[in-house]
């Protein structure tokens, strides 16, 4: 049976299934070779970013922009009537009602959820709060199945912050559907949330926990690096004490496999050092460009043209 | 004492008693069933004497017969309760509560930032979860979880 996303919001990764999320995969793999395709043809697609972004909101509207759209929108609310008071449903309301598609982000938990049952165009969630990033998250799966040939058996570890971390906790409910094994490598304040293992649990794979990062590089396929960030310690000398733990150094990378690939979500602050930017197992640029065929895969899919 | 109780609240010709109620969620249950709206009379009993529990509470209402969907709603607080309906003041139906699968409407999200706490009148609505024994709520909007003893109702 032929897989259809048209008119599907994507608020939640878990949204798709993981024959869907192939599918969007597929699709994204034919913009990378050809990225230029006038499949909207003017269409419209509406842009909401209710807090500043660089990456999300550069690379969805390079995206509506390689297919041909045209952008409406704003990238912050100074100006707009959200600042006069203007209620989120209205707000959408309105949109849905010049665009085709709506992509929004907002710093509100459940933002994302509330504007798609008002809407009457579908919502790409580009972020809401400490909640969900799902073209994140795609863009994830798309960079680790191309690096590795698979999404299946893989070694996948995360680093840093993995209890704050949204990307984290979407990457390893999407993973494992595929059998995949977890280490989890953070400070004890950082841990992987308890109703994020479950997902590894009733998907009854294994996961291991670590505090230091070196020992687990030998034996990883990817390798996901994120920021440990001062503010997350309620004492200022435990950041000290840990900090240095979730750096990585080119000298790590000696001992990892052929296949290994470092990957981040970006911005990345100091974690991976600059001296890993050379090393051909460093992923993390490609990954952000690989956002664009992961949003355009997204876009013409949920309106139908793929 | 059961001829003392009769004196203390009159027994209900038609009608639902909510019987085995914990003593401190009497008024949970009457809110969580509107029963502070209500147009016909209930009596309510707090710190009454049980067998089974040491010390329960209870309500009659009269002329009313609710749905399982609203009383199971009274699960969450009153996992005991029983639900006894009265017709021509015969008992017809006896039965217990089940926690429902969905809560929406009556429970406060645990997370500030959820945009149901931010955004006015956006009824709730949450996915009922056991974890680990223990009853987790869902946000069906920011996928936070309340637990059992963070359970506010609006």
């Amino acid at each position: 049976m032929s897989i259809s996303l048209k008119n599907r919001s994507l608020i939640s990764i878990s949204d798709y299934t993981p024959e869907e999320i192939c599918h969007v995969l597929d699709i994204a793999e034919d913009f990378e070779k050809n990225p230029h395709q006038n499949l909207l043809n003017g269409r419209i697609i509406a842009s909401l970013f209710f807090e500043p972004s660089t990456r999300t909101r550069l690379s969805f509207e390079t995206a509506i922009q390689l297919l041909g759209g045209n952008v409406i929108g704003f990238s912050s609310t100074s100006g707009t009537s959200v600042q006069k008071g203007e209620s989120l449903a209205d707000t959408i309301t309105m949109v849905a009602s010049y665009a085709d598609l709506i992509v929004m982000r907002n710093p509100i938990d459940g933002s994302a959820r509330l504007a798609s049952e008002v809407s009457k165009v579908p919502i790409i969630n580009a972020g809401d709060g400490s909640n969900q990033h799902p073209t994140q998250c795609m863009l994830d799966l798309y960079s680790i199945r191309k690096t590795q040939g698979t999404l299946e058996n893989l070694e996948i570890t995360l680093v840093g912050d993995l209890k704050y971390g949204r990307t984290v906790h979407s990457l390893v409910e999407a993973m494992s559907h595929f059998n995949a094994k977890f280490n989890l490598v953070s400070p004890v304040e950082l841990k992987l949330p308890r109703t994020v293992k479950q997902h590894i649990k009733d998907a009854h794979l294994e996961y291991e926990q670590f505090t230091e990062l070196e020992e687990v590089i030998p034996h990883s396929d990817i390798i996901y690096m994120t920021r440990v960030q001062r503010e997350r310690f309620p004492d200022p000398l435990e950041y000290e004490k840990v900090k240095n733990s979730y750096v990585l150094r080119n000298a790590m990378l000696a001992n990892a496999k052929p296949n290994c690939r470092v990957l981040h979500p970006l911005p990345r602050v100091n974690e991976i050092h600059v001296d890993v930017d050379s090393n051909p197992k460093a992923y993390y640029f490609q990954q952000a460009q690989n956002g664009v065929y992961a949003r355009q895969a997204l876009i013409a899919a949920i309106l139908g043209l793929k | 004492m059961e001829k003392r109780k009769e004196l203390i609240v009159s027994a209900i010709e038609n009608g639902t008693v909510i019987d085995h109620i914990p003593a401190d969620k009497v008024f949970q249950v009457v809110k969580i069933l509107g029963l502070d709206k209500a147009s016909t009379p209930v009596y309510l009993g707090i710190n009454v004497e049980s067998k089974k529990y040491g010390t329960k509470g209870f309500i009659k209402v009269s002329d009313k017969y609710f749905e399982p969907e609203a009383l199971n709603k009274i699960a969450l607080v009153a996992p005991t309760a029983s639900i006894i309906e009265i017709k021509g003041f015969e008992v017809v139906r006896k039965q217990t509560v089940q926690i429902p699968e969905r809560i929406e409407h009556i429970v406060k999200c645990f997370n500030p930032n959820c945009v149901t706490n931010k955004e006015h009148d956006i009824p709730t609505k949450f996915r009922v979860k056991h974890v680990d024994g223990k009853l987790r709520l869902v946000c069906h909007y920011c996928e936070k979880y309340t637990s059992e003893e963070n359970i506010e109702f609006i």
